[in-house]
């Protein structure tokens, strides 16, 4: 039987392949995943990458994968994909435009997988986000009650406390004290 | 929880480490947390569905797709090769993306700022979608290698990024291709971040005389191989 193919480094240069908008190359996918059409809640995710000595990262590659807003994986059969990909900005910076996940049926809190690429890291990365308005279904969540509560914040996203648009703050810290749960998928 | 079969783990003696010093940019960007163990459910046996609207055929050739005045030029070169899980078998519609520098070693990206130049026809961008029998081909020309900072008189060998999607999200991989015979492979801390030759070699395209098209161009293998189920069911 075949052995895994290893991972390498996605480096510093994938954004013309990767996240081409307004590069004259078309994207398959970006960072904008729903709009008032999709059914659900619209929200807004913002977040930045931050090295293990509290640098930006300014070539980061996050990609998103969640359900639709009633708990179930899209099957390419609907015009939300819900597969999202953005590249961080000179800051540090990134943003997904979505809809609010449903919680899987019967299986905890309602998240949002995530997977990391940067240059400088072999591997990728995976981690989730949840919500801070949730905190009754994050309490029952068999993944998140699973880590360390000292570490748990790391993986939920703050709601803004502003009207409009619900935005939720997402960090990701690569490295160091404050380091992301990722975990072994 | 699900009927999807559950995948094996990362393999950690084929996968590079996570810090290898040598190649710097991992020194404050590896995790040096353990993995938090995760239980796979639908969030992680589910992925993206692509489709024939994902990519068109221009997308498989890097030679045509970015043409302003003519072909990009450079050593043309067919790339071919199947995605496949580890219980061998074919991973059918993976969305396959591949970037590279052009023929002199340079990528279009705008902090490239390596002394070499530019080909107006060359994107260096591509994706192609793998067919029932998880079969891919697509051409390009042969990158060229390209100095970097990481230590004195650095230079990546010749490369081929591929970024890949299977049919569950943590199969997800970026990786990169190299070519046979590079003599800087030896020399290349990213290359060698991964411990085991053998693990490495898979990373190494095989020239083929079968995929070399006569008076056009030459041809390399490059199979991937993707987390496949786990051999022995976990159910009691």
């Amino acid at each position: 039987m075949p052995s895994q193919t290893p991972s390498q480094t996605v480096g510093p240069f994938f954004s013309h392949a990767l996240t081409p908008s307004g590069k004259g190359y078309a994207s398959v996918v970006d960072s904008q995943l729903a709009d008032e059409s999709t059914p659900g809640t619209l929200i807004r995710i913002e977040g930045q990458v931050l090295d293990g000595s509290g640098e930006a990262v300014s070539d980061a590659l996050i990609e998103v994968w969640q359900t639709r807003h009633d708990g179930t994986y899209p099957d390419g059969t609907d015009a939300f994909r819900g597969l999202g990909r953005a590249s961080t900005s000179a800051d540090g910076r990134f943003w997904f435009q979505t809809v609010k996940p449903g919680a899987l049926s019967g299986n905890g809190a309602p998240h949002i997988n995530v997977v990391v690429f940067a240059r400088g890291m072999l591997n990728h990365a995976f981690t989730r986000i949840y919500f801070s308005d949730e905190q009754d279904a994050n309490s029952e969540d068999a993944v998140l009650t699973s880590v360390d509560p000292a570490r748990r914040p790391s993986l939920i996203a703050s709601l803004r406390d502003r009207p409009g648009l619900p935005v939720y703050d997402f960090e990701i810290c690569l490295q160091g004290v404050r380091e992301t749960v990722f975990f072994d998928a | 929880m699900t009927s999807k079969r559950i995948l094996n783990p990362r393999d950690w003696s084929s996968q590079p480490r996570q810090s290898h010093p040598d190649y710097k940019s991992t020194l404050l960007r590896s995790q040096q947390r353990s993995l938090v163990p995760l239980a796979q459910s639908l969030s992680e046996l589910t992925a993206p569905v692509f489709g024939h609207g994902d990519v068109t055929r221009e997308d498989a050739d890097l030679t045509r797709n970015a043409i302003r005045d003519g072909e990009a030029i450079g050593e043309r070169i067919i790339v071919a090769g199947r995605v496949l899980d580890e219980g061998g078998r074919a991973v059918p519609n993976a969305l396959i993306e591949v970037w590279q520098a052009n023929a002199a070693g340079r990528y279009v990206h705008s902090q490239d700022q390596h002394d070499a130049p530019l080909d107006p026809n060359f994107l260096g961008a591509g994706r192609v979608l793998t067919d029932s029998a998880g079969r891919y081909r697509f051409t390009t020309v042969r990158p060229g290698a390209y100095p970097w900072r990481n230590h004195p008189n650095a230079w990546r060998p010749a490369h081929i990024h591929f970024s890949v999607f299977g049919t569950a999200f943590i199969q997800r991989l970026v990786t990169q291709m190299y070519f046979p015979g590079d003599p800087l492979l030896p020399l290349d801390p990213i290359f060698n971040a991964t411990a085991d030759a053998d693990a490495r070699q898979r990373l190494v395209a095989e020239f083929s005389t079968d995929l070399t098209k006569p008076e056009w161009a030459l041809g390399f293998k490059f199979d991937i191989v993707l987390r496949g189920p786990q051999a022995t069911p976990l159910e009691p």
